[in-house]
């Protein structure tokens, strides 16, 4: 366990990629196979289900600690996290050779059958046997909430590096439903699987940002147009009779997407897709924060499958008929991918073709940008129809050409707390703009400032408080903050009358004082131009 | 009438007619320590130990000062005062005040863990203790300063191992010489940041030996800090002047690089939780060995710490003052979380 919590440590302590990748070859490295084995499975997610309740947790955590009740949870409002607060204030005795993790991960599973007071031994005997990082680590294991700052890719990578085995093939064996218990490292990792090549994705061409309009293109007529759909980047193979989804970060993610299993009778075996991972309902996109909640939960539900439903938006085939068709121009290319997506249609919904946005000039474009929003598209992709399927970033030949930002300047008049990780410092803040004289607040946001700004508002916060509740304050209302959005909505949940979608501070208007911020009626202006 | 008030400008002795660590100028000061919260500008007249003096002398420059060892009294008007080491920083003091029998003592800031360099802090029988809280909290627990700084010291050696320097931030007073006085100089040089030096300038030569630095100037070669250690103040993080150590490792040595949510939070590659205030544990053991009935708690937790004292049989109340404690240098490794969570939505959506 110590091992595994200097591990996690050293993960939690940098932000750097190649940092935490030597420090997983190094723990692959030094830990025996059965340890390896559920550092795998822990790092991806497999973890075991929570073995005892967090209020029996909280309970148990303030006797060992012996302090009453409201300051324990004064303190866990300061730390943010159940684990950590035990861990910081528990007692305890470092022993030198506390048990490997496989031990432990047997310790935690042994109690779920068990009464709550033989727990309560089990747990109290732990707390006073490991040191505040494995305490950590085993409260993180008991509640069902371990989770570390590592992408499935980055663990992949590093066990490619200490196994030298290929990255794909291990991304491949590492899917599916295994558990330490029915497998072992030299099953799991090290014996090849023969579906592995069948998985293999092609790496992305991405598009370059189009900064200053589409003149500097040339003609018009050599490029096609499409709406940048906002979702995440996504290739499905269909090989073998089976489905592989791959993320841009090249992270296999089939598990999370079922949708696209029905693909494997829908197009031709040996085929390849590119295209854009939308949720998607009733025939209209939904917003990206959808999607985002849905990847950030373990296990794909029914719940989820009815509120946030995915397709494929299609917009390039890479492999038609078991070949590499990367080097054809994408007109053709296209033409092959209208043909596979209209065949698709009969056996699934979920897969969609990306359509061209038709234009004769660059003003006629430039006018179909302006009403991206309006569909929930991020802007235009243009593409060269003579162009082929390129590898990574590549000037020349896909550009994005993004709409701005809708933006409103606001006057600051809430400020709270970071819970947890943030705990010391105000960064969420509460907006409002005049109405009538009284300001009316419409918006929270919290990210876009820098490191020097978060630290300057904060202590002008603390200097100018009104009042304090909780871990919310009232301030002045002096500071002006350009607000930008992508989208707006009428709501009646808001006071204001208005929602936005994805808020954030564009920067702080210290040059501007609170009776020139923006007023209502301009946002409901901007809600009746762009609102839908 | 109270021995010690507290009114707008700071802690007042009326019987005295003198102020202990004001935030605003008055006549006479008496100040506990030389941070910038406690020593402040503009006093007709100052009075602290004799270490800070110097101290004071050069951050503030003024020369109204007048000096005392610990354990010397004065009085005035009745009222004996002593200076009693607070073992916070080089030359911080417990301001002990007796006035017909009762006595006050106010600690300013203070730790009780000994730091092998300034002078460790001294029990002071009281009627009324004035404590800080910093860090009263129960999830406030030092480990021995031993831990701590091994682990400095194994990191520094990774870093010199790797070529890399390493630069650790710590406040100019205090922070800076307790780390410095605990390395092991064995692994490679020492070298400082102006501020750092000024301050390690002041001590060398008025109050007691360092261990030697090397200052960094335009001048110095880069040959200077291969494999070295560079302290330099909390400010120095981020900006230019480092640009020239690269390839470098950034660590901070504070209290509240004890949370995770603030090691994660900072802008640097390491937090080590080392800190000149006292922990959950030693904030009670010290007001335990006073012996004092009443508490008066001033700057940090104080609304929870107060209510712990009440329910432990202690008279507690809290007093609002302009200190800030180790504050500032939490605001000082600030936060990159934000903009981080911005990044990775930009990059896996592509
Ligand atoms: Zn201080």
């Amino acid at each position: 366990m110590k091992r595994f919590a200097q591990l996690f440590t050293e993960l939690d302590q940098t932000t750097k990629t190649l940092k935490k990748v030597e420090a997983l070859v190094r723990y692959f490295e030094e830990a025996p196979d059965e340890d390896k084995l559920w550092a795998i499975a822990l790092l991806s997610d497999k973890r075991p289900r929570r073995t005892v309740r967090s209020a029996l947790v909280r309970e148990w955590g303030a006797q060992a600690a012996g302090i009453p009740k409201w300051l324990f949870a004064e303190s866990y409002g300061v730390v943010g996290d159940l684990g950590e607060t035990i861990a910081l204030m528990v007692p305890g005795e470092e022993i030198a050779n506390s048990g490997s993790l496989t031990y432990w991960m047997d310790y935690i599973r042994g109690m779920e059958k068990l009464d709550d007071t033989t727990k309560h031994e089990l747990v109290a005997d732990a707390w006073g046997s490991l040191s505040v990082m494995e305490r950590f680590v085993f409260n993180k294991l008991i509640g069902g909430s371990f989770r570390v700052g590592l992408s499935q890719k980055l663990m992949v990578r590093a066990l490619a590096q200490y196994t030298n085995i290929e990255e794909n093939a291990l991304a491949h064996r590492l899917m599916g439903k295994w558990t330490p218990d029915n497998t072992t490292y030299q099953k799991l990792v090290v014996e090849e699987d023969l579906n592995e090549d069948a998985s293999r994705p092609y790496p992305f061409y991405l598009a370059y940002a189009l900064e200053n309009g589409p003149a500097v293109l040339g003609e018009p007529e050599e490029w096609f147009a499409e709406h940048k759909w906002d979702g995440i980047r996504g290739q499905v193979i269909v090989r073998n009779g089976q489905v592989f989804t791959w993320s841009r970060g090249e992270e296999l993610v089939t598990d999370k997407f079922p949708e696209y299993l029905a693909f494997k009778d829908a197009v031709p075996d040996g085929t390849v897709l590119d295209g854009e991972i939308l949720p998607f309902k009733d025939g209209k996109a939904l917003p990206f924060q959808v999607l985002q909640t849905r990847i950030g939960r373990k296990n794909v539900t029914k719940k989820i499958l009815t509120d946030a439903p995915v397709v494929l938006i299609a917009y390039d085939i890479l492999e038609y008929q078991g070949e590499d068709i990367r080097e054809m121009p994408i007109v053709e290319r296209r033409a092959i991918l209208e043909k596979v997506v209209s065949e698709a249609a009969m056996k699934t919904d979920r897969l969609l073709i990306s359509d061209l946005v038709e234009f004769n000039t660059w003003e006629e474009l430039a006018n179909e940008r302006l009403r991206s929003r309006e569909q929930l598209s991020e802007g235009i992709m243009l593409k060269r129809k003579t162009a082929p399927y390129r590898v990574g970033r590549r000037k020349g030949d896909w550009w994005k050409w993004k709409v701005d930002a809708l933006t409103i300047d606001a006057v600051m008049i809430y400020a709270m707390r970071g819970s947890g990780r943030r705990a010391n410092l105000y960064t969420d803040y509460t907006f409002a703009v005049w109405d009538n004289g009284a300001l009316v607040p419409f918006t929270k946001a919290y990210s876009g400032l820098t490191d020097a700004e978060i630290n300057q508002v904060d202590r002008w916060i603390k200097a100018n408080t009104i009042e304090k509740f909780g871990p919310v304050r009232s301030v002045q209302p002096v500071q002006v903050f350009e607000i930008a959005f992508e989208g707006i909505q009428a709501s009646t949940r808001h006071k204001s009358g208005i929602a936005l979608r994805f808020p954030r501070i564009n920067r702080w208007r210290q040059d501007k004082p609170a009776t020139e911020a923006d007023t209502l009626q301009t946002l409901q202006e901007i809600l009746r131009g762009y609102g839908g | 009438m109270p021995l010690l008030e507290f009114n707008s400008k700071g802690i007042y002795c009326q019987q005295a007619d003198v102020y202990i660590d004001p935030w605003r100028p008055v006549d006479r000061a008496i100040i506990t320590h030389g941070h910038s919260d406690h020593a402040r500008w503009g006093m007709g007249h100052y009075l602290c130990h004799k270490h800070t003096a110097p101290i004071i002398r050069a951050r503030l420059g003024v020369t109204n000062i007048d000096t005392v060892e610990y354990g010397e009294t004065w009085s005035k008007n009745g009222v004996t005062f002593s200076l009693h080491p607070a073992g916070h920083v080089i030359g911080s003091a417990q301001v002990r005040v007796e006035y017909r029998g009762e006595v006050w003592v106010a600690s300013g800031d203070y730790k009780l863990q000994h730091d092998n360099f300034s002078t460790p802090f001294e029990p002071v029988r009281c009627n009324v203790f004035i404590t800080e809280c910093t860090f009263g909290l129960p999830i406030y627990q030092w480990q021995p300063q031993e831990v701590i700084f091994n682990d400095i010291n194994n990191w520094w050696l990774e870093n010199s191992e790797q070529g890399k320097t390493s630069v650790i931030f710590g406040y100019s007073l205090g922070k800076a010489q307790r780390i410095l006085q605990n390395l092991d100089e064995s692994i490679g040089p020492i070298l400082t940041h102006g501020a750092i030096e000024n301050m390690n300038k002041v001590i060398r030569e008025e109050c007691c030996p360092l261990k030697p630095t090397t200052l960094i100037t335009r001048d110095t070669p880069k040959s200077a800090w291969a494999g070295g250690l560079v302290i330099a103040p909390p400010s120095a993080a981020g900006t230019a002047w480092m640009n020239k150590l690269k390839p470098l490792s950034t660590g901070i040595a504070s209290g509240w690089m004890s949370l995770r949510g603030a090691r994660r939070r900072r802008a640097v590659d390491r937090g080590f939780a080392l800190s000149d205030h006292a922990d959950w544990n030693d904030l009670n053991t010290a007001i335990k060995e006073t012996g004092a009935e009443c508490i008066i708690t001033t700057h940090g937790y104080t609304g929870t710490f107060t209510r712990w004292l009440r329910e432990q049989g202690y008279k507690a109340n809290e007093e609002h003052t302009e200190f800030e404690g180790e504050l500032s240098e939490i605001n000082e490794a600030a936060t990159k979380e934000a903009d981080e969570v911005a990044t990775e939505k930009e990059e896996g959506k592509e």
